[in-house]
């Protein structure tokens, strides 16, 4: 753990948060708190507003009402210097079919702070795709591309790692393969914010649960 | 974020573009196409008197540049808009003007840059005379690019569009219409044996204000195309 991050430093906070979508209120008076090795796990329906919040988190949508601040400082006015501390893994892969993975786990690196301790290939083999490194990622199945975009997460020194339905099209070696990542960045001190239809098998005292259907 | 480190992203998403626009080098050849076949079949409409065409020459080979840049302009965001890349650029590390920068200039090069090379060639097709062709060819040097910046911003704002085409067309060609007047007018001009360094700076201008300017509007374009 790095000697900064103790708890009370590193810490993602969310006040009054409130959505609007299409005139529909998703959810409205939000307040959580995260912070070094937390969870945080939206529940809800669908169309609950999960991955809008997800959203509003990473700083890609701007909430109704309410702030998102990280360690006190808004993430708005933050911009590249909060970014610099967050991974997100959408529902989209965000990967590039026609580059291979290495070539697409050079990129998030070199877009985000770079792990000095974990280089691609590393990352590829965490994720049980070493072998694959020089074909294309469109040949890849849909199961393999979402591990390779779980790599991603580990090329980069984001703290907070932000993951919508990181489970979708895994295996349940896949899941499990997942579920140890999130478990060893816990541990690390890291913090996890996800959406998940799955169960997640992750240690229940660290786990704040919002539920946005209630 | 240092500037080293963000200078490094430039380059290495410039060579992701590059390399991502060779292994889809078929998709390249159409403006380029586009460009070659309407200037190709210009004088089979109009006749092929050497006058008449001496004198559209220019033109056609500025309105076909013009609009073979408007067509391959989708394609600048449209992939990483779909798979997701582009939502990783706005989370990234560095500012996103400066990575708009790399895919701009990635897209001029793969789409400007042909057009340019091509230009001579059908210059000598249409019968015009050398100084002409070097006129163009000057041009065509300072206007593609802008084209491409003030493009970036149109297509930022309309990625998250189903059907953008119309509305970016709308959007840019107005935008597009000082370059091609003053561009047109300095070949006319030169042809007449008159000086053009007002036309070369005003070109010149557009391209270092469209430079400055249109990488910050179109990282704010994409900020509200994706929220």
């Amino acid at each position: 753990m790095d000697s900064k991050s103790t708890d009370n430093a590193i810490l993602l906070e969310g006040k009054g948060l409130e959505c609007i979508r299409d005139d529909r209120v998703l959810f409205s008076g939000l307040d959580f708190v995260l912070g070094s090795g937390q969870t945080l796990l939206l529940e809800g329906r669908n169309g609950s507003g999960k991955t809008s919040l997800l959203r509003i988190l990473c700083g890609i949508r701007l909430p109704e009402t309410g702030d998102v601040t990280w360690c006190g400082e808004d993430i708005f006015s933050l911009g590249p210097v909060y970014h610099e501390h967050i991974a997100y893994v959408g529902h989209r892969d965000g990967l590039k079919l026609d580059l291979t993975p290495m070539e697409n786990l050079a990129m998030a690196r070199g877009l985000g702070s770079p792990n000095p301790d974990t280089s691609p290939e590393d990352a590829l083999q965490r994720v049980d795709l070493y072998g694959f490194e020089d074909v294309l990622t469109r040949n890849l199945s849909a199961g393999q591309q979402r591990r390779l975009a779980l790599a991603r997460l580990l090329v980069t020194r984001a703290q907070l790692w932000i993951l919508d339905e990181p489970f979708t099209s895994l295996d349940v070696y896949g899941i499990e393969l997942a579920e140890e990542l999130f478990q060893e960045h816990i541990s690390r001190g890291g913090m996890l914010a996800m959406t998940s239809h799955h169960a997640v098998n992750l240690d229940s005292a660290r786990v704040n649960r919002i539920n946005l259907s209630a | 974020m240092n500037s080293a480190s963000t200078s490094s992203a430039f380059l290495l998403l410039l060579r992701r573009d590059l390399i991502l626009a060779f292994r889809r080098r078929a998709e390249l050849m159409n403006p380029l196409l586009f460009f070659v076949l309407v200037t190709a079949l210009f004088p089979l409409g109009i006749g092929t008197n050497p006058l008449l065409l001496k004198a559209v020459g220019p033109g056609v080979i500025w309105v076909a540049a013009l609009l073979a840049s408007l067509l391959s302009l989708e394609s600048v965001f449209r992939s990483d808009f779909e798979d997701g890349s582009l939502e990783q650029f706005l989370l990234c590390a560095h500012p996103v003007s400066i990575l708009v920068m790399a895919k701009v200039l990635a897209h001029w090069l793969v789409t400007g840059l042909p057009l340019l090379v091509v230009a001579p060639l059908l210059g000598v097709l249409l019968d015009l005379p050398g100084a002409s062709i070097k006129v163009v060819m000057l041009t065509l040097a300072l206007g593609t690019p802008v084209l491409s910046l003030i493009g970036s911003i149109g297509v930022a704002l309309t990625v998250g569009l189903r059907r953008g085409g119309m509305i970016l067309s709308l959007l840019v060609l107005p935008l597009y219409v000082p370059v091609l007047i003053f561009a047109a007018n300095a070949v006319e001009t030169a042809a007449a044996g008159l000086p053009i360094t007002a036309h070369l700076s005003m070109l010149s201008g557009l391209l270092v204000l469209a430079l400055s300017l249109s990488p910050l509007a179109t990282a704010a374009a994409l900020r509200v195309s994706l929220s």
